[in-house]
C-alpha cells in the first residue's frame, strides 16, 4: 500500500537556474496549452456548429481576409519573440561562468566519467561538490562525442574528443542527483551515468582530505612536466629554445604566419598535441607532438600547470611582475 | 464511354457509377508489365506496396522498443541488440518511409491529373527513382542481415566512422542510395508543374496539394545532396580511413552535424509539407468550402521551404556551438513556426460556416489538427534556447518529433489513402472501420507519446536501454499506447484489402470534391483523361450543390474548351 504512491512528475529543481528554467518552462507551457485548447475548443465547436444537416444548400464561399491573416501572423510571432528572448537571456546567464568558480575537469570516454579535482581527489561516475558555490567543469573526450548531463540542475552539455567544452552551475540543495550522458556514444550508453552528490562546504572539505589525499592536479602536472622533459626547451633560462611558459595562460600569443590567439586551455591544450597547428613567432616549429604519449588527464594536468604558471588576466593591476613570480 | 461497362459486382451503398472497361490497372497484366512501366499511377502503387513494407518493418522495431521499455532494467535483450533496434528503426522510418511517403505515392499519382498532365515531365526517371529507392532498400536490409547497425539514424561521428562495430559502412551507402530517388522525384514535379500544366490552370488555380509539393521539392533538390555526400563520407572514412570527421585522423567531428542537419532539419518539412498539401484537399473538401486564404497558405509552403533551410543549428544547441550563433539559430527557428500556425488557423477557418461531414478522410485531417498543434508548440521549447539545454535529447525530443512526424506526418499519409483510395480503386472501404480505426490511432497515439513530453521534463536521456525505477509507469503508459496504435495500424491494411475485392464501387468522385483528378473516371484510364482538360475556375469551388457536380468520368469541367490560354 505504502509503496504505491505515484513517482514526482517533475524532476528535483536544484540549481541557481533551474527554478528560473522551470518558470521558463511554466510560461511556454501556459501559452501553449491555451493554443491547444483554444484550437481543440474551435475545432469542436466549428464541427458541431456547421456539421451538414439534410437538406442544406452549398455554403457561402469565403475567400479569406488579409486583416485576419495579419493578425494571426503578427500575435503568435510576437509571443515567439518573448519566447525567444526570455530564453536567450537565460541561455546566456546559464553559459557564462560567475568569476573564481571552483574548478574541476571531467573526462569522458566509452562509457565512464572520469573527473579530476583541483586538489587531487579523482573519482569515476560520481562528482562531489559544494552547496552554494559555483563550479565550472572543463570537459573532453577521450574517443567519441558524450554530453553532460544533469537534469536536476538543468544543465547539459555536449563533450567532445579534440577539444574542451566548459560548463557551469551552482547547486542550492544538498543531496545526491543523476548524472546521465545525453549523447548517444554505443553499447553502454545507457550505463553511462552515475551521480552528482552535493554536500555541505565543510563535508566537502572534508571529503576531500580523505579522498586519497594524492598530489594536487598542478602538482601531478609539475611532474609530468619533468618526466616529459618539456623543461629541456620550457626552461625560464635565456636561450631556452621553447618559448617561456610563465604568465602565457589567458596572454595574447603572435602567431608566426601573423595574428595571434588567446590561449586559453584548448589552445595550450592543442600545442602540446599538435604543436605544428600553431607555432609561436620567433620560435622554430621543433617541439614534438605528445599525442599518443599523453592522455587526455594528463593533458589536463599539464594545462593545470602551466595555468598555475600565472595568468596576466587573474593578475589583474599588479601585471606580469607578479604572474611571473609566482612560476618561481 | 465508360457507361456500358457493366458493374460486374455488386453495387451497394450510395455511391454511384461504374468502373470502367478498361484502367490503369487492367491495361496491361504480369510482373513485367509492373516492373517496366512507366506510367506514374502504377509507380506510385509500386512506392505504395515498398513503403507499406518499410513501415511494417520499421513498426516491428518500434514495438520491440516499446516492450524493452516495460521494465527499467533492460532485460529483453541485450544492449547491442537494443541499440540496432531502435537505430534501425529510425533509418528504416525516416527515409525509406516517411521521406517517400505521400510525395512518391500520393504525388507521384495525383500531381500529375491535378494538373491535368498525363504523366510527369520524366517517366523513365520516375521508374528510375523507385528502383534506387528498392536498391537503397535493399542494401539497408542488407546491413540488418550483415549484423546491423547502432549508431542512430543520425550517424553522429566520430562514432559511427571509427568506433562503432557494426554494418555502417553498407547502411550509409543504402542511405546515400536512396538519396537519388528523392532527387529525382523533387526534379520531375518540379518541371512538371512549371511545363506540363493543362490549359487555363494558372499559378494560383493550382491546388494547394501542388504548391506543397512544390515546396517540398525544392527541398529535396537542394537538400539531398548534402546529407546524401555527408553519409558517404562517413562510409569514406570507415573504409578508407580519410580523416573528415574523427579528430584523432584530423577531422572535425561536428562539421558532420553541420552537414547532417542542414538537411535533416528541411526534410522534416519533406515529410510534413505533403501532408499539409492532404490537408487543403482534405478539409475543403468535407467542409464544401472553398480553403480559406489560398494565398497564404501556398505562400506560407514555400516561406516554411526557404526559411527550413536556416535553422539546421538548433539541433546543436549545446554541442559547443557559439552562443551567438546559436541565437541566431534560435531566432530563426521561432520564425518558422509562424508560417506553420497561419496555415492551422486558415484550416481552421475553412471550417467557419462550412457544412461539415465526417467522413473516415475528415477525422483523420481532424486527427492531423490536433496532433500537429501539439507537435508545433512542443517544438517552441526547443527553439528557445535555455529550455533546449535541459530538453534536449531526452525524451521530449523523442515525443516531440513523433507528434510531428507520426502525429502529423502519417495522420496526412493517412488521410491522403482514405481521401483518394476509391479514386486509385475504384472501390469504397468500409466507412465504420474507417472512422474506428481512425479514432483509435488518435487514441493510441497520445497514450504512446504524451507521456514522454512527461519523461523528457524528468530528464529521461533517448536512446537509452535501462533506466532508473522512477520513470516505469511512464513508460508502461506508453507502451499500452504503442499496443493500441499497433491495433489501429493493422486495421486498415485489412479493411483496405478486403474493398479491393468487395467494396462498392466508388465511381469517379464518391465525395464529390472538385480538382481534375476527380473529373476523370476511378480507376482512372490509362493516360488519365480522355481530352486534356481545360482549366476556367479557381481551385475548390464547392459553390455548387453536391448534385450538381459534374460526376461524368472522362468529361472536363462543363465549361466549353477555350483555345489554350498562355501559361502564366
Ligand atoms: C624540443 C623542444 C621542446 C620540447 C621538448 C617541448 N616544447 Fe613546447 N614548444 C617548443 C617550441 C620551440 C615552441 C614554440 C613553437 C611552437 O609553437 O611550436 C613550443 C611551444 C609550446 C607551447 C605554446 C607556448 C606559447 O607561448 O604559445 C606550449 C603550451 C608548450 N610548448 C608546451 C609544452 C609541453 C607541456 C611540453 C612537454 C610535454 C613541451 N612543450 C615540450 C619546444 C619544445
Ligand atoms: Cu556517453
Ligand atoms: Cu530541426
Amino acid at each position: 500500500m505504502n509503496g504505491s504512491q505515484l513517482p514526482p512528475l517533475l524532476p528535483p529543481s536544484a540549481s541557481t537556474v533551474s527554478g528560473e528554467l522551470d518558470l521558463l518552462f511554466a510560461y511556454i507551457t501556459a501559452i501553449s496549452v491555451f493554443f491547444a485548447v483554444g484550437i481543440a475548443v474551435a475545432l469542436a465547436v466549428l464541427a458541431v456548429l456547421y456539421r451538414r444537416k439534410p437538406g442544406d444548400g452549398p455554403p457561402p464561399q469565403i475567400h479569406g481576409s488579409t486583416a485576419l491573416e495579419l493578425v494571426w501572423t503578427v500575435i503568435p510571432l510576437l509571443i515567439v519573440m518573448s519566447f525567444f528572448v526570455w530564453g536567450t537571456d537565460l541561455f546566456f546567464r546559464m553559459r557564462t561562468p560567475p568569476i573564481e568558480p571552483l574548478e574541476i575537469f571531467v573526462v569522458g570516454k566509452q562509457w565512464m566519467w572520469k573527473i579530476q579535482h583541483q586538489e587531487g581527489p579523482r573519482e569515476i561516475n560520481e562528482l562531489h561538490i559544494p552547496v552554494g558555490q559555483p563550479i565550472k567543469l572543463t570537459m573532453t573526450s577521450e574517443d567519441v562525442i558524450h554530453s553532460f548531463s544533469v537534469p536536476a540542475f538543468r544543465v547539459k552539455q555536449d563533450v567532445l574528443p579534440g577539444r574542451y567544452t566548459t560548463m557551469w552551475f551552482e547547486a542550492t540543495k544538498t543531496g545526491t542527483f543523476h548524472l546521465f550522458c545525453t549523447e548517444y556514444c554505443g553499447t553502454e550508453h545507457a550505463g553511462m551515468g552515475g551521480s552528482i552528490i552535493v554536500m555541505e562546504p565543510n563535508e566537502y572539505q572534508v571529503w576531500l582530505g580523505g579522498g586519497g589525499a594524492g598530489e594536487s592536479l598542478t602538482d601531478a602536472g609539475e611532474r609530468l612536466f619533468g618526466q616529459l622533459g618539456c623543461a629541456t626547451c620550457h626552461g625560464d633560462q635565456a636561450g631556452a629554445r621553447g618559448p617561456s611558459l610563465t604568465g602565457v595562460y589567458n596572454s595574447e600569443v603572435s602567431l608566426a604566419g601573423g595574428g595571434s590567439v588567446t590561449a586559453d586551455e584548448s589552445y595550450l591544450r592543442e600545442s602540446i598535441l599538435e604543436p605544428a597547428t600553431n607555432i609561436v613567432a620567433g620560435y622554430d616549429a621543433i617541439m614534438p607532438t605528445y599525442r599518443g604519449q599523453i592522455s587526455e588527464e594528463g593533458v589536463l594536468q599539464l594545462v593545470a600547470y602551466i595555468r598555475s604558471l600565472g595568468d596576466p588576466a587573474a593578475a589583474g593591476a599588479t601585471g606580469a611582475a607578479a604572474a611571473g613570480e609566482a612560476g618561481q | 464511354m465508360s457507361e456500358q461497362a457493366a458493374p460486374r459486382r455488386r453495387n451497394r451503398g450510395r455511391y454511384e457509377g461504374d468502373v470502367p472497361r478498361e484502367h490503369y490497372l487492367n491495361v496491361a497484366y504480369g510482373l513485367k508489365s509492373w516492373l517496366l512501366t512507366v506510367d506514374h499511377k502504377r509507380i506510385a502503387i509500386l512506392y505504395l506496396l515498398s513503403i507499406t513494407g518499410f513501415f511494417a518493418i520499421g513498426g516491428l522495431f518500434a514495438a520491440i522498443i516499446r516492450m524493452e521499455l516495460m521494465t527499467p532494467t533492460g532485460d529483453l535483450m541485450s544492449s547491442e541488440v537494443y541499440n540496432r533496434v531502435f537505430t534501425l528503426h529510425g533509418v528504416v522510418m525516416v527515409f525509406f518511409f516517411l521521406i517517400p511517403s505521400i510525395p512518391a505515392v500520393f504525388g507521384n499519382f495525383f500531381l500529375p491529373m491535378m494538373i491535368g498532365a498525363k504523366d510527369l515531365a520524366f517517366p523513365r526517371i520516375n521508374l528510375a527513382s523507385w528502383y534506387i529507392y528498392t536498391i537503397g532498400g535493399i542494401f539497408t536490409l542488407a546491413a540488418i542481415i550483415a549484423g546491423g547497425v547502432d549508431t542512430g539514424w543520425t550517424f553522429y561521428t566520430p562514432y559511427s566512422s571509427t568506433y562503432s562495430n557494426s554494418a555502417v559502412a553498407l547502411t550509409a551507402i543504402g542511405v546515400f542510395i536512396n538519396g537519388f530517388s528523392s532527387i529525382f522525384t523533387g526534379l520531375n514535379f518540379i518541371v512538371s508543374i512549371h511545363k506540363m500544366r493543362a490549359p487555363g490552370l494558372t499559378w494560383m488555380r493550382l491546388p494547394l496539394f501542388v504548391w506543397a509539393h512544390y515546396a517540398a521539392s525544392i527541398i529535396m533538390i537542394l537538400g539531398t545532396p548534402v546529407v546524401a555526400i555527408a553519409i558517404f563520407l562517413i562510409a569514406v572514412e570507415r573504409l578508407l580511413g580519410v580523416g573528415i570527421f574523427d579528430p584523432a585522423l584530423g577531422g572535425d567531428p561536428i562539421l558532420y552535424q553541420h552537414l547532417f542537419w542542414f538537411y535533416s532539419h528541411p526534410a522534416v518539412y519533406i515529410m510534413i509539407l505533403p501532408s499539409m498539401g492532404v490537408m487543403s484537399e482534405v478539409i475543403a473538401c468535407f467542409s464544401r468550402k472553398r480553403i480559406f486564404g489560398y494565398a497564404f497558405i501556398a505562400a506560407s509552403s514555400l516561406a516554411i521551404a526557404v526559411v527550413g533551410f536556416l535553422v539546421w543549428g538548433h539541433h546543436m544547441f549545446v554541442s559547443g556551438q557559439s552562443a551567438y550563433v546559436s541565437m541566431v539559430f534560435s531566432v530563426l527557428s521561432m520564425l518558422v513556426a509562424v508560417p506553420s500556425a497561419v496555415k492551422v488557423f486558415n484550416w481552421l477557418a475553412t471550417l467557419w460556416r462550412g457544412s461539415i461531414s465526417f467522413e473516415t478522410p475528415m477525422l483523420y485531417a481532424f486527427g492531423f489538427l490536433g496532433l500537429f498543434t501539439v507537435g508545433g508548440l512542443t517544438g517552441l521549447y526547443l527553439g528557445t534556447l535555455a529550455t533546449d539545454v535541459h530538453l534536449h535529447d531526452s525524451y521530449f525530443i523523442v515525443a516531440h518529433f513523433h507528434y510531428i512526424m507520426v502525429g502529423g506526418a502519417v495522420m496526412g499519409y493517412l488521410a491522403a489513402v482514405h481521401f483518394w483510395w476509391p479514386k486509385m480503386t475504384g472501390r469504397m472501404y468500409s466507412e465504420f472501420w474507417g472512422r474506428l480505426s481512425a479514432g483509435l490511432l488518435f487514441i493510441g497515439f497520445n497514450l504512446t507519446f504524451f507521456p514522454q513530453f512527461l519523461l523528457g521534463y524528468m530528464g529521461m536521456p533517448r536512446r537509452y536501454h535501462f533506466y532508473p525505477d522512477e520513470w516505469q509507469v511512464l513508460n508502461v503508459l506508453s507502451t499500452a499506447g504503442a499496443s493500441i496504435l499497433g491495433i489501429a495500424y493493422l486495421i486498415p491494411i485489412i479493411y483496405l484489402v478486403y474493398s479491393l475485392r468487395y467494396g462498392p464501387i466508388a465511381g469517379p468522385n464518391p465525395w464529390h470534391a472538385t480538382g481534375l483528378e476527380w473529373t476523370t473516371a476511378s480507376p482512372p484510364p490509362q493516360h488519365n483523361f480522355e481530352t486534356t482538360p481545360t482549366v476556367t475556375e479557381e481551385p475548390y469551388d464547392y459553390s455548387k450543390a453536391i448534385e450538381n457536380v459534374a460526376i461524368t468520368p472522362g468529361a472536363g469541367p462543363e465549361s466549353p474548351p477555350s483555345p489554350a490560354a498562355p501559361r502564366s
